[in-house]
C-alpha cells in the first residue's frame, strides 16, 4: 500500500529553488573569471579559489560549531559571495588579506543577522569595504592586464593605474590626451582594475543570462546605468575638458559588476519595480557624487551599500498595487 | 474570435499536464453502493429527509438544504438506503453520509433522460433560480458554491454578463474541455437559460487557449445559429489562475472587482462549464445533480481517463478503471494540482465538486527543502491580488492578525500562486490561509460587538 500524504494546496512547484539562483549567478559570472585569468593569470585565479573556499569554510565553521543548525553550505550562496568578493580585488592583493574579508563578509555581514535572506547589507561588498579601509595601500595598488600568452601564467605583475584613479588624479584632460586608455580595451578589459570587473563584454553575457533565465530583472541595472550616463553626461556637456564622457563612465570602474550582479542581490534590494527603480536611481547618483567628487575615485561598492540600508524604507514605501483598489 | 485576452497582474504558468484531454468522457458503471455525503457544498451540511430502509430512485431528494448557502442532495442511483452514517471524505474528516446499496437504475418521474436536445426555455427567471435551487446545483470548479445564491440579483443591481468560466487553468484538469467538446449545444442552451435566469444580455465563455479545438467548435455553433445570438466566445491566454473568478472578470470585461466585493458590483455572473451544463440538465430536462465528469488523471496513471460519474462512487473504483493506483504515488488529491485537497485514502466519496482525482508521483509530490525567505519578491510578482505574501506569512506565523487585516490577507484568493513560485519553497499558502482563518474569526467577533 503506498504511503499518500497530507499537504496544503498547491501541490506542485515551479522549478526556480534558491540553489539554482545561487548557480544561475555564479555561472553567469565564469565568463568574467575567464577574461580576469587571460588578463591576470595564475594571480587572480588563486584569490578566486582562496576567497570562494574562505567564505564556505566561514559559514559551515559557524552554522557546525557557533549556531549549531541546519548546514546550507551547499545552497551556493557563500561560494557566490567569496567569487564576488575576490571579483572586486586587484589581483595581486596578497592571499590572507582576501581571507580576512571573507570571514566579514560572512561571518560578521551575513551569519552575524542569521544567515542567507537576513542581512541587510551586501556581504561581499561589506568584506570589500572592510578590505579597503584596512589595507588601503594593498587595496588601491592595481596590475596591469598582462595576456597570460604574453606574459605567461605565472606572471609577477606590473603595477599601475585604473583609468578611474588616472582621471582623479590628472583630470579628464590628460587622460584624454594620453591615448592609452582606449574605449575598446576598457569593454574588452584590457585595463587595470578590480579583477572581476575589467571586461565588461564578459560581464553582460553573463548579465544577459540571468535576464533571459529571469534569475534578475532590468529595472535595477537599467536605472544604475541610466542615472550615471546622464549625470555624468550633463557634466560633459557643462565643462568636456574637466568631466570624460558619460558612456566612458559605464565601463571604467565597477559599474557594470555592481549593477548587474551586487545591486541586484535579492536579499538586499527592494521587491517592488519602483523600488528597485529609485534603488537603482540612488546608486547611479551617490556613485557618481563620489566619483566626480568624491576622495575615492570609485563609489560604485558604497553606493550600493548606502542604499542597502535605505531598502526596508523603499519596501515600505512602494507596495504592490492591489487587485479592486481605485484610487 | 475576439483577440486572446487575459489578467495583468501576476499569475503562473505551472506545465499543464493535459494528459486526458483526449479521453472522451466514459459513462462510468453504477457502482454497488454510493455513499453520499451530506456535506457537499460550501455552507451548511445537508439535512437527511430518509431513513434507513428506505427505497429511493435515481433524483429523488435525500436531504434538503439548511440555510441559505447549503445545497438539495439528490439519490444518484435507485435502492435502499442501508444506513446513515460517518465516512472519511474528501476533507479527511468522518463526515456523515447516506449509504445506498443499488437496485437496477430506476428514475424518478418527470425526469428527462433522453439525449435530445431542448431548446426552448419555458421558465421564467424566477422558476429558474428556484430549479436550479431544488436540484442542488452548486459550484462544480471545485468552490462547490451554491449556485442559486449568485443567480439572485439585487434589486440594485443589474447583471450585464453571464461570464462562463471555462479556463479550466488547473493543470490535469480536462473535464470541462472534454464536457465542451462532446456536449456544446447542451452548454450553450445551458449558457442561454442562465443568461435568462439573471436577465443579461450578453454570455461570454472565457476559455484558455489550450483548447483552441473546443473553442472553435462552440464558436462555429454559435455563429450559426441565430438562436445562440448575445453568446461571445473569447479565448484567454493560458496562464493560472485564469479561472479565478475576480481574474476571470478582469480579463474578460477589464472590471476590477472592488476588495471585500461580490462579482455583481461589476455587472457580472460567473458561472462553471459543469454547473452550466448541470443548470441545463436541470431547468430543461428536469434533472437533478446527480452525475458529473471526472479527470482521474496522474503522470504515472496507466489510463489518464474521464468518467460520467454517479455522485458518491468511491474513488477508488475511478482509480482502478483508469488502470490502478500508482506504485509511485505520493500524493491523492480530489481536484486539481494548485487548490484540490490532498486526501489520505483511496475510498473517498465522489462529490459535487469532484473535478479530478488525480494521482501525484514520488517526483512531483517530493518534499522540498524549505530555506529562509530570500527577499526576492517573486511571490509579489505572482500574486493576482496584488498582496505581499512574505509579509502575510510572516505576520501569520507571530499570529498577529490585527496587521494581517491592515494587510490586506483577506483579499487572497487562495490559489497558491505565490507558493509555486518561492524559490524558497515555504508552505506560504499554508500560512496564508490559517492567517485568513484567524483574521476572519477576528473581524467577526469585533462585527458581533
Amino acid at each position: 500500500m503506498n504511503q499518500l500524504t497530507i499537504s496544503g494546496s498547491p501541490h506542485v512547484h515551479g522549478d526556480l529553488s534558491v540553489k539554482k539562483i545561487m548557480y544561475s549567478v555564479i555561472i553567469a559570472l565564469l565568463p568574467a573569471l575567464l577574461v580576469a585569468v587571460y588578463y591576470f593569470g595564475w594571480y587572480a585565479l588563486r584569490l578566486t579559489i582562496v576567497s570562494v573556499a574562505a567564505c564556505m569554510l566561514t559559514e559551515w565553521l559557524i552554522q557546525k560549531y557557533l549556531i549549531k543548525g541546519p548546514l546550507t553550505i551547499n545552497d551556493g550562496s557563500a561560494a557566490l559571495t567569496g567569487l564576488l568578493l575576490a571579483f572586486n580585488v586587484p589581483a595581486n592583493l596578497p592571499v590572507w588579506m582576501v581571507v580576512v574579508g571573507s570571514v566579514v563578509a560572512i561571518g560578521i555581514a551575513k551569519m552575524s543577522f542569521g544567515g542567507l535572506g537576513k542581512n541587510p547589507f551586501n556581504p561581499a561588498l561589506v568584506g570589500r569595504v572592510f578590505m579597503l579601509i584596512s589595507f588601503p595601500v594593498e587595496m588601491t595598488t592595481w596590475p596591469k592586464a598582462q595576456p597570460i600568452f604574453d606574459a605567461g601564467f605565472f606572471a609577477d605583475a606590473v603595477t599601475g593605474p585604473t583609468p578611474l584613479s588616472l582621471l582623479k588624479e590628472s583630470g579628464a584632460g590628460t587622460l584624454a590626451k594620453s591615448g592609452d586608455m582606449q574605449f575598446l580595451d576598457m569593454i574588452l578589459g584590457n585595463r587595470g582594475g578590480a579583477f572581476g570587473e575589467v571586461c565588461a563584454i564578459a560581464l553582460l553575457i553573463g548579465a544577459i543570462y540571468l535576464l533571459i533565465t529571469k534569475i534578475i530583472d532590468i529595472w535595477t541595472p537599467l536605472s544604475i546605468l541610466l542615472t550615471v550616463f546622464i549625470m555624468t553626461g550633463i557634466c560633459y556637456l557643462v565643462d568636456p575638458t574637466q568631466y570624460i564622457a558619460p558612456w566612458y563612465h559605464l565601463v571604467y570602474g565597477g559599474l557594470i559588476l555592481g549593477a548587474f550582479f551586487m545591486a541586484t542581490d535579492m536579499v538586499t534590494s527592494p521587491m517592488t519595480t519602483p523600488g528597485k527603480i529609485i534603488f537603482g536611481i540612488g546608486i547611479g547618483a551617490i556613485t557618481v557624487i563620489i566619483r566626480l567628487w568624491g576622495q575615492y575615485p570609485e563609489g560604485v561598492s558604497f553606493a550600493i551599500l548606502i542604499m542597502n540600508a535605505v531598502v526596508p524604507l523603499i519596501n515600505k514605501g512602494f507596495k504592490p498595487k492591489r487587485f479592486g483598489v481605485v484610487k | 474570435m475576439n483577440p486572446i485576452k487575459t489578467f495583468p497582474k501576476g499569475g503562473v504558468h505551472p506545465e499543464e499536464n493535459k494528459l486526458s484531454s483526449d479521453q472522451p468522457i466514459i459513462t462510468f458503471e453504477i457502482p454497488k453502493q454510493v455513499i453520499i455525503p451530506l456535506g457537499q457544498c460550501l455552507g451548511a451540511p445537508a439535512e437527511p429527509i430518509v431513513a434507513k430502509g428506505d427505497k429511493v430512485k435515481v433524483g429523488q431528494l435525500i436531504a434538503t438544504a439548511k440555510g441559505f448557502i447549503s445545497a438539495n442532495v439528490h439519490s444518484s442511483v435507485s435502492g435502499t438506503v442501508n444506513k446513515i452514517d460517518e465516512v472519511m471524505d474528501h476533507t479527511g474528516y468522518r463526515k456523515p453520509a447516506i449509504f445506498i446499496d443499488v437496485e437496477g437504475d430506476e428514475w424518478l418521474e418527470g425526469i428527462d433522460t433522453s439525449d435530445t436536445l431542448v431548446k426552448d426555455i419555458t421558465l421564467s427567471s424566477e422558476e429558474i433560480v428556484e430549479r436550479i435551487k431544488q436540484h442542488g446545483i452548486v459550484g462544480l470548479g471545485g468552490a462547490t458554491f451554491p449556485t442559486y445564491v449568485k443567480l439572485m440579483i439585487p434589486k440594485d443591481k443589474k447583471a450585464e454578463y453571464v461570464i462562463i468560466n471555462a479556463a479550466e487553468c488547473e493543470p490535469y484538469l480536462t473535464c470541462d474541455n472534454r464536457l465542451l467538446l462532446e456536449k456544446p449545444y447542451e452548454f450553450l442552451v445551458g449558457v442561454k437559460v442562465i443568461m435568462k435566469a439573471v436577465n443579461a444580455p450578453k454570455g461570454v465563455v472565457g476559455i484558455e487557449v489550450n483548447k483552441m479545438e473546443a473553442a472553435k467548435k462552440l464558436d462555429e455553433i454559435v455563429k450559426g445559429d441565430k438562436y445562440f445570438e448575445g453568446i461571445e466566445i473569447q479565448p484567454l491566454k493560458t496562464k493560472y489562475p485564469q479561472g479565478g473568478e475576480k481574474q476571470l472578470i478582469k480579463s474578460v470585461t477589464g472590471r476590477e472587482v472592488p476588495s471585500g466585493k461580490l462579482p455583481i458590483e461589476t455587472g457580472c455572473v460567473v458561472v462553471n462549464v459543469a454547473s452550466t451544463f448541470a443548470i441545463y440538465e436541470a431547468v430543461q430536462k428536469n434533472k437533478p445533480l446527480v452525475y458529473r465528469v471526472v479527470t482521474v488523471t496522474g503522470k504515472s496513471v496507466k489510463k489518464p481517463s474521464n468518467f460520467l460519474t454517479r455522485i458518491g462512487t468511491p474513488a477508488n473504483m475511478l482509480i482502478e478503471a483508469a488502470g490502478g493506483l500508482p506504485e509511485d504515488t505520493a500524493n491523492l488529491i480530489n481536484g486539481g494540482p494548485m487548490m484540490g485537497k490532498s486526501v489520505s485514502v483511496t475510498s473517498f466519496p465522489t462529490i459535487k465538486g469532484t473535478s479530478g482525482i488525480l494521482m501525484l508521483n514520488e517526483k512531483e509530490a517530493q518534499p522540498r527543502e524549505v530555506s529562509n525567505c530570500i527577499r526576492c519578491g517573486k511571490c509579489m510578482q505572482a500574486c493576482p491580488m496584488g498582496l505581499e505574501p512574505y509579509l502575510l506569512n510572516r505576520l501569520a506565523r507571530q499570529n498577529n492578525f490585527e496587521e494581517t487585516e491592515k494587510h490586506n490577507i483577506m483579499d487572497c484568493i487562495e490559489c497558491g500562486s505565490c507558493e509555486f513560485t518561492c524559490p524558497a519553497n515555504i508552505p506560504l499558502a499554508d500560512y496564508i490561509r490559517y492567517g485568513k482563518t484567524k483574521t476572519g474569526q477576528l473581524i467577526r467577533s469585533r462585527n458581533q460587538k
